[in-house]
């Protein structure tokens, strides 16, 4: 099996490649029943070609069945089988999908995606999609933006009054209870 | 080094943990960590200025020639200090700067000693590679040490322009490392350096490009921006990174590959024109800005410009300056840093025109600043002013004709600005003033800083900001950085013993000294002149705030920079225009032209086809051939919504017939299964969508898509016809039919391949309809995993499963026991009428045949369906355990019972699929997979591989001989999965859907009503496949139902 140079079947070739054309223009339609129905039909093809690639037609791959022909590869039909149940799982999915289409919008048409279409319109006048800071021309200087920024710092102590309040009007800070800091202090 | 890399590590990991544990006094437990690098570096020094430093070498990726190789030079000595001295005073005087109460300490901790660690590998790297990584390291944790106020604009803006600049930079530093390693033939520093490959057009390119990546991370001109915006990182951070460490790697990048390169005029010129014109630019800068930490941020960029210059040009005199320099620099610097902080905590601003008073309140602050700013301005006897006579003393020497006396007199130039903004600094922090600009003057309404200047709007009212007294721990750090560049001045002998070794690798000039007097000469008197100048710009600085006022700002980098990021916005946005186009069809249609493309260039080019074909192997593939064909075609010429379903299901049920002819029954009856249930999924879903496709699109893309469709069928034709002989190996497959009989115990070698020899690709299959099934769920339910179970005791009683309206008549069809259990049931179904009927339900052929609307239920189709259920679940369980050794297993097996629940669902309705599986689909999901996963990980628990299987033999008394294979545990859980996908699809697609339609939550649109008369369509149908016995009856019960 493996050393005879396999000639491909014809008519499998011809399925396959019917499979793949309906699929394929099924699958460039708007409506997504018919999308849904061409990727169907591009599994089954699928399935064939990956078939007809492991070998030639042959008996089934099971063990003490007689034949005049050898067995045709197993591998390829495990493969096969778990991708028909997969295909199984996507077409539920997109069903769902399309239920949920007709639940919100009515159809079950694929429209064009409206935050693309937006992209594209401000693109053509230029106008930006969204703010971005890093990108305005005017605005506050760097130096000024630096100077507002505040660290949450601690608190020095009053210098007539260990215990006493931090002034309330201190400057860009709220007033918080002060810290008493077993470090030494300064000034003394 | 390793070790060291290790505890940095540890340290940053743990950090979060112990900030919980002991507040802001974990700072004192992670300064450990850079100070043991700073003692490890010290224990070394005698032996590396001998030359002879560790070094370590660790096989990392050797498929790269990637090594984790670190060694210790003289310049690795020096900046190691650098690194773990300042990080830890560092991160000593976090412990006191930051409220006790500040918010993230524990993340900020953990990334500051994060990068000290990537700091110290990046100085100790003796890998090119290596060193590249730790070098993004530094760029990324700086990255977070900046926009540490994540919820402040202007942090987030600071952190992500110095991520980009860096970044960049970073970039074209890994091209030119690249280039270098391969024109080298090795990534390794000293290697590379021992014999740097001659110059070369692309050892030139790759020298340009690491001295970009010197520029972004030292913030030379013109990426000289993002330090001063920088500053919008907590004080800590910048007296760290932006004075001694981060902005320290690109000079020692430039220091590092100086040695080698710095003859070639495109480097000399590069360090020219950049130092120089930083140091000017950052130092005329300085001298206009009133937040003491801008001023000492453009002070930092003119002195990187000096330092790059110093360390860049390539005479061995110069290096040692610089050298001496960039340690000066780290000490003054530094101490500055935490000065202004220690003044911010006091005082609550940095802004100079609003302090006076505060050298009188905080002496040691005001000392410690003093000593600082005495070494940056070049003063003696101190380190900067050491370093600074060194360098204009080789400078004075240059012979290098005019280039030489350019850099001399930049470096006077911004000697003197030097002094002048470092005057500006101490007397901006401490000095009494005379009149200060009040709050609303240097602030606006929100808060942003004004650009008033002390001249224009200082009044002798105006009372200063208050002073309080900060914690003496925030001065010492400063004090000991202040007083360690006065006791190193004071020995620069012993400086320039230790910097000297790495000083004389540089090819150029004679050896440098460090001296604390040079003599009367050029030198002493360009200091004097320095002096003078800068105290005279000092005193003048209101004119010069004023004259710099006036100056036309020509190209201001930052500027710059915004208009070239909205730039690539919008070029990304018109990218994005063109290529983003939302539309699924065009998407897809340029997907197949491609691939039609590639793929056919290469069938036709790059492969022979075969000399022979076979027509056929058995005359009657072409029938179920042409089943295939003409019934897809077909499809795509239905216009009827049902119509094409069908016929897709017949084209599936004729290449079922073509798998039967190959020799796979397995995928036969898997595909005539799965075509079964594809059929019901479809009209469930079909009911609620319009009965016929809208109207055909235009002619002109239907042709296109013909078009493309053709392509795509004819090089896939060419595939099918190449693939068969394009095989050179033996397929793996050759001894599947051993195996699967000797160590899988079963003579079905599809189902063996699929339970154990492949089985993990099995595994990976049944999480995929895991997912797709969970998917059909939350696309239906939205909210919930999944609805109730529907009881047929639970079923309204006035309202009938498809019946439309609502049924008053329908509480009478039902047992009286359920009556009394429904809501409305005691209205309507009284206990007279319930009493007549007890019993009743011994004689309905379904449970909840009941439950259905009259007019759609059909007793043939139920008492079909009451035979057939039970007998197809024992079918179902036959093919499950013979599947092992016939066609059957698992998949088919769930497929079979999954269509028997569709059966009865479709004879009885939501109340009969609740009745008939009274479970929720993801248990039997979660069961099926934890079964298959659990099948394997007992086999490993006992001893074996993942996933292999036993085989046991024993003997039952009445059965007989028994041969148990373990896999049939995993064909279980495949068997599950499948039940719970189809149950999933039919509670989502079928129950709950009929539930919304009768509650009127899926307000049915009129184009739509015609759904029902498809389902009982499909009731027919697929009754009909699979009770091919009596289809006479059922097709009578379609046309009956159909109003």
């Amino acid at each position: 099996m493996t050393d005879v140079v396999m000639s491909p079947n014809i008519v499998f070739v011809v399925t396959i490649a019917a499979l793949f054309t309906v699929g394929t223009y099924l699958v460039l339609e708007r409506s997504l029943t018919r999308i849904l129905l061409g990727i169907v039909l591009l599994g089954n093809g699928t399935n064939l070609l990956i078939l007809v690639a492991g070998g030639a037609a042959g008996a089934p791959p099971l063990i003490g069945v007689q034949s005049d022909r050898p067995m045709s590869d197993p591998l390829p039909q495990a493969l096969i089988l778990t991708a028909i149940v997969i295909t199984l799982g996507l077409t539920a999915f997109l069903l769902a999908m399309a239920y949920r289409s007709w639940q919100l919008h009515r159809h079950d048409e694929v429209q064009d995606d409206v935050e693309d279409r937006r992209i594209v319109r401000l693109a053509a006048i230029d106008e930006r999609a969204f703010e971005d800071d890093d990108t305005e021309s005017g605005g506050e200087t760097l130096d000024e933006e630096a100077a507002t920024t505040r660290d949450e710092m601690d608190e020095g102590l009053a210098f007539e009054d260990v215990h006493a309040e931090p002034a309330p009007d201190h400057p860009g800070r709220a007033a918080r209870p002060s810290t008493t800091t077993t470090d030494g202090e300064e000034g003394r | 080094m390793l070790l060291l890399l290790t505890v940095h590590l540890a340290a940053a990991l743990v950090a979060p943990v112990l900030f919980h544990w002991w507040g802001r006094r974990a700072f004192w437990a992670l300064a450990l960590a850079p100070a043991s690098a700073a003692v490890w570096a010290l224990t070394w020094t005698s032996e590396v200025q001998a030359g002879k430093g560790p070094v370590e070498v660790v096989e990392w990726i050797p498929a790269l020639g990637l090594d984790l190789s670190f060694h210790l030079d003289t310049l690795s000595w020096l900046m190691t200090l650098v690194v773990g001295g300042v990080g830890a005073l560092v991160l000593v005087y976090c412990a006191a700067y930051f409220s006790p109460t500040a918010s993230g300490l524990g993340r900020f901790g953990a990334v500051f000693t994060a990068f000290a660690g990537s700091m110290l590998g990046l100085v100790t790297a003796d890998d090119m590679l290596l060193m590249f990584v730790f070098w993004e390291l530094t760029t990324v944790t700086s990255y977070l040490l900046i926009g540490h106020y994540a919820d402040r604009k202007a942090s987030r803006r600071a952190a992500m322009q110095a991520i980009i600049v860096t970044t960049a930079g970073g970039l074209a530093m890994l091209v030119g490392v690249v280039i270098l390693g391969h024109a080298a033939g090795t990534y390794s520093l000293s290697a590379l350096m021992a014999d740097p490959p001659p110059a070369s057009g692309a050892v030139v390119a790759a020298v340009v490009c690491l001295l970009a990546g010197a520029a972004t991370k030292s913030a030379l001109i013109p990426f000289h921006f993002w330090l001063p915006a920088a500053m919008a990182a907590p004080t800590p951070v910048s007296a760290y990174l932006h004075a001694a460490a981060m902005v320290k790697a690109g000079v020692y990048l430039v220091a590092r590959f100086a040695p080698a390169y710095s003859e070639l005029p495109a480097w000399r010129w590069t360090v020219v024109v950049l130092g120089a014109g930083t140091l000017l630019l950052g130092g005329y800068r300085a001298l206009r800005q009133h937040d003491l930490k801008l001023v000492l941020a453009f002070g930092t960029v003119s002195q990187l410009g000096l330092i790059i210059l110093l360390v860049g040009l390539g005479t061995q005199a110069t290096a040692l300056a610089g050298l001496a320099m960039l340690g000066a620099h780290a000490m003054f610097k530094a101490a500055l840093f935490t000065v202004v902080g220690t003044v911010d905590v006091a005082c609550g601003t940095r802004d100079l025109r609003r302090l006076s008073g505060v050298g009188k309140a905080l002496p040691w602050t005001a000392l410690a600043g003093g000593l600082a700013t005495a070494s940056m301005i070049g003063l003696p006897p101190f380190a900067g002013y050491v370093a600074k006579e060194a360098g204009l003393e080789a400078l004075a020497h240059l012979e290098d004709g005019a280039l030489g006396w350019v850099v001399l007199a930049s470096v006077v130039v911004g000697s003197a600005l030097t002094v002048a903004y470092g005057l500006r600094f101490w007397w901006g922090a401490f000095a009494t003033k005379p009149a200060l600009v009040p709050q609303s003057a240097t602030q606006d309404a929100q808060g942003v800083a004004t650009t008033t200047s002390l001249a224009a709007g200082g009044e002798e009212s105006v009372e200063p900001a208050p002073v309080t007294r900060p914690s003496f721990l925030l001065t010492a750090p400063a004090l000991v950085l202040s007083f360690l560049g006065l006791a190193v001045a004071l020995l620069p002998q012993l400086g320039e013993h230790l910097l000297e070794p790495y000083a004389s690798t540089y090819p150029l000039g004679e050896p440098g000294h460090l001296v604390l007097w040079g003599g009367f000469g050029l030198v002493l008197w360009l200091t004097v002149g320095v002096l003078a100048v800068g105290g005279l710009l000092f005193l003048a600085r209101d004119k010069v705030e004023r004259w710099q006022a006036r100056v036309p700002h020509v190209l201001e980098a930052d500027l710059t920079y915004r208009r070239s990021m909205r730039k690539l916005d919008d070029l990304a946005a018109d990218v994005t225009a063109v290529t983003q186009r939302g539309s699924l069809p065009l998407y897809l249609g340029v997907i197949l032209t491609t691939w039609v493309l590639a793929v056919g260039t290469a069938l036709v080019r790059g492969t022979s086809f075969p000399a022979a074909v076979r027509p056929w192997d058995y005359a009657a593939q072409t029938v179920f051939a042409a089943g295939t064909i003409v019934a897809a075609i077909l499809v795509a010429r239905a216009r009827r919504r049902l119509k094409a379903v069908i016929l897709a299901g017949i084209s599936g049920y004729a290449t079922a017939g073509m798998f039967l002819l190959y020799g796979a029954p397995d995928l036969a009856v898997t595909q005539v299964l799965v075509e079964t249930i594809t059929l019901v999924v479809f009209v469930l879903v079909l009911r609620r969508l319009p009965p016929y496709f809208s109207d055909r699109p235009l002619a002109a893309s239907r042709w296109v898509r013909l078009a493309v469709g053709l392509a795509v069928g004819l090089v896939v034709a060419g595939v099918a016809l190449v693939a068969p002989s394009a095989r050179v190996h033996a397929p793996v497959s050759a001894d599947f039919a051993t195996e699967a009989y000797e160590f899988g115990g079963g003579k079905n070698i599809v189902n063996v391949t699929l339970v154990d020899i492949r089985a993990w690709d099995t595994m990976g299959e049944i999480s995929v309809l895991l997912v797709a099934a969970t998917g059909v769920a939350s696309l239906v339910f939205l909210s919930a995993r999944g609805g109730r179970i529907f009881r047929e005791r639970e079923a309204p009683a006035d309202r009938a499963v498809w019946g439309g309206t609502a049924d008053p008549m329908a509480a009478l069809r039902r047992p009286g026991d359920s009556v009394t259990i429904t809501p409305q049931g005691s209205s309507v179904g009284t206990n007279a009428a319930g009493a007549a009927r007890v019993g009743s339900r011994a004689r309905e052929w379904l449970r909840a045949g009941r439950t259905l609307a009259p007019q759609r239920r059909s007793v043939i189709f139920e008492v079909v369906v009451r035979l057939l259920f039970h007998t197809m679940i024992v079918y179902s369980a036959f093919l499950l355990f013979s599947g092992h050794n016939q066609p059957g297993g698992g998949f088919a097996a769930g497929l079979v019972t999954g269509i028997a629940l569709a059966v009865r669902y479709l004879a009885g309705g939501r109340y009969e699929l609740g009745e008939a599986a009274p479970v929720q689909p993801g248990v039997l999901l979660g069961t099926g997979l934890f079964l298959s996963a659990g099948a394997g990980l007992a086999a490993f628990l006992v001893g074996g591989s993942v996933l292999e299987s036993w085989i046991l033999h024993f003997h039952l008394p009445v059965w007989g001989d028994v041969k148990f294979v373990t896999s049939l545990f995993f064909d279980v859980g495949v068997y599950l999965v499948v039940v719970g996908l189809v149950l999933d699809i039919l509670r989502s697609l079928g129950a709950e859907i009929d539930r919304r339609a009768e509650s009127g939550e899926d307000d049915v649109a009129d184009d739509a009503v015609g759904g029902d008369d498809q389902l009982a369509l499909a009731r027919g149908r697929t009754a009909a496949v699979q009770a091919s016995a009596v289809p006479r009856d059922l097709g009578g019960d379609a046309e009956g139902v159909v109003p």
